[in-house]
């Protein structure tokens, strides 16, 4: 069984996921309009990580500070290591222990340097095996590191290896760390397929008009252990899927087929009614959030409260699955379903049971959901072990 | 349940193999140019599939690697859960990320284009080749410091925890800075073992014969 143990979220809403929860559950959201974006011509309305901040915080981290990289780190590279450190000090894990595996998930890494005007860091940092070794070793961690780029469902490749190395026995130990930082790169790329709203973004609303861009770095420490004993009043990671649509590289598919089999997969280890609720992929494009409202109804799940967080935190895509499944899993644990935000209830609703404010739930079981470019589809599922005795921690 | 490779296939910018055997395309086909090569290797295997010459030069390496190896099986073109497509190289899109980044280089110009933009993320060529064979398993990407037969060897034994999948198509491949190579294996779960056995040595040694006949031809 693979029990989580410990987590960090480093985002626009925060530096620590008590700051990042608390602030989600208060309704705030982290998406703001930049009227000078990054070189581009256009305002954007975005959720980024405060640079400032990032900068001191780096300097002021114990961790950050102990094995300093000899060409300086990026500021995708410093959020990873501060996020990796806060969670390894909750999980009270020794990263340089060779039971431990590091996972990285990143979707464009330091695509920044390509920009003439960005070639100061050494050339090594645009690949994104370099990066993911680097964090390693700042933590001097020995093992070859496992790099995903699987497109938006990244964060949710990643966690799955993670599981299957530590059910392998490979493992005792993986750190799961999810990053993205925007660039003219990554805008002007959502921007050319005109994905991208003027306005701050509204999942499964009937006038949603597009996506926000996010910036978060996140990480969580998953152990191996013997029985649901141990993982008491704690999160595990049940199961996972990932799912090809077969359809086309970049429109999701109509019949939602690669999400409805990633479900579907899931539903062999619980019932519909065990389900607290779906956080969704849930950009608040047109066609992602009608696909997956076709997927949860194929999978017969439409009665189960769907939320998705892109109000809070925008689209942080390779760690958005890092992220998201951290502030569901803590809203699991705290017997809430997450409103989502932007979301308002009108005349046309969507055929799915989306949240407009917080509710109270009981069970026990919580599924995250993601999608991406490629026609993948991810689906993971967590489970919320009440306490029997105190030997756990609370993600 | 044991592992067996069925086949495998290479590619690479003037020449292509399948089972270790050199697949026949035109002498002067490229005359040196990648690109044309390519587009004669298409030819040479009757794929009739359009959408080739839209793809990346990352995804063409797979796809074309990967018709090497299906254009045998039937039925072909059913959907099918229980393959999954696995992919590996060390430079992810990048080869692809520089196009888009020259298109935004100036501020006073700066006109990305889409259909450049999707190919910039690496998974696409596990999504081509799932797409041109409905393939509906696992579809995943991993960036490696270098060809690893362990790695492969591990992320693809691992797509067989997914209790669904029963075969894997397993692919190195890497085009950026003048390296443009396609490795691929059809690897199959099964009862009697027919194929070269799935292990680390042997995807290792199939890497490396294959490679350095593709350098002898």
């Amino acid at each position: 069984m693979i029990a989580w143990a410990g987590d960090s979220i480093i985002s626009s809403l925060g530096f620590t996921t008590e700051e990042c929860y608390r602030s989600v559950a208060s309704g705030q959201s982290g998406i703001r309009l930049y009227s000078s974006f990054m070189g581009l011509p256009e305002p954007q309305m975005a959720s980024l990580i405060d640079r400032e901040r990032l900068a001191d915080s780096f300097a002021a981290d114990s961790f950050a500070a102990v094995n300093p990289c000899s060409g300086g780190y990026t500021a995708l590279e410093k959020a990873a290591i501060l996020s990796v450190g806060s969670a390894a000090a909750a999980a009270q894990v020794d990263l340089s222990d060779p039971d431990v595996l590091f996972v990285f998930s990143s979707t464009k890494g330091n695509v920044h340097l390509l920009d003439e005007g960005e070639r100061q860091a050494g050339r090594d940092h645009i690949y994104l095996w370099y990066v993911a070794r680097l964090i390693a070793e700042h933590f001097k961690n020995p093992n070859e590191p496992v790099a995903v780029s699987n497109a938006c469902i990244s964060g949710a490749c990643a966690q799955l290896v993670a599981m299957r190395e530590l059910e392998s026995g490979q493992y005792g130990c993986a750190v799961v760390v999810g990053v993205e930082m925007l660039s003219k790169f990554i805008v002007s790329g959502f921007q050319s397929l005109k994905a991208l709203s003027p306005e701050p973004c509204r999942p499964f609303d009937a006038a949603r008009a597009g996506l926000n861009l996010g910036e978060a770095a996140a990480t969580i420490v998953y152990r191996r252990v013997d029985s649901e004993d141990e993982v008491s009043s704690g999160i595990a990671l049940q199961q996972g899927a990932i799912r090809n649509d077969a359809n086309h590289i970049s429109g999701p598919s109509r019949t939602g087929e690669g999400s409805f089999r990633a479900l579907q997969a899931l539903l062999r280890g619980v019932a519909p009614g065990d389900v607290a609720f779906i956080n969704a992929h849930g950009t608040a494009t047109a066609y992602n959030d009608d696909m997956e409202a076709t997927a949860i109804t194929r999978a017969g799940l439409q009665a189960t409260p769907v939320n998705s967080l892109k109000g809070y935190f925008g689209h942080t895509l390779g760690a958005a699955g890092v992220l998201e499944s951290i502030i569901s899993a803590r809203a699991l644990a705290n017997g809430t379903a997450l409103a989502t935000h932007g979301f308002k209830r009108g005349e046309k609703e969507p055929p799915v049971n989306v949240t407009d404010k917080n509710t109270h739930t009981e069970k026990a079981y919580c599924i995250k959901m993601l999608s991406g470019f490629g026609g993948c589809n991810a689906a993971l599922l967590f489970k919320y072990v009440k306490e029997k005795s105190n030997t756990c921690r609370k993600p | 349940m044991p592992q067996a490779i069925k086949r495998y296939s290479c590619v690479t910018g003037r020449s292509a193999t399948v089972d270790g055997e050199a697949f026949p395309v035109a002498a002067e086909a490229g005359d040196g140019d990648e690109g044309k090569f390519l587009a004669a290797l298409y030819r040479a295997l009757k794929a009739d599939y359009p959408k080739f010459f839209k793809m990346d030069a990352l995804s063409k390496l797979g796809f074309l690697a990967s018709e090497l190896i299906l254009r045998d099986e039937a039925p072909r073109f059913v959907p099918r859960e229980d393959i999954a497509v696995v992919c590996f190289n060390r430079s992810a899109s990048l080869a692809t990320d520089v196009q888009h980044q020259a298109a935004i280089q100036r501020e006073d110009s700066c006109y990305p284009s889409p259909s450049v933009f999707v190919y910039t993320l690496p998974n696409i060529v596990a999504g081509e080749i799932a797409i041109r064979n409905k393939l509906l398993g696992e579809t995943s990407f991993y960036v490696c410091r270098e060809w690893s037969a362990q790695q492969v060897f591990r992320m693809v034994s691992h797509t067989f925890c997914d209790g669904c999948t029963r075969a894997v198509l397993a692919a190195w491949v890497e085009c950026f800075e003048g390296t443009c190579e396609a490795f691929m294996m059809l690897v199959e779960q099964q009862d009697g073992l027919s194929g070269l056995p799935f292990s680390v040595e042997q995807v290792d040694i199939l890497y490396q014969n294959t490679k350095l006949k593709l350098w002898k031809s």
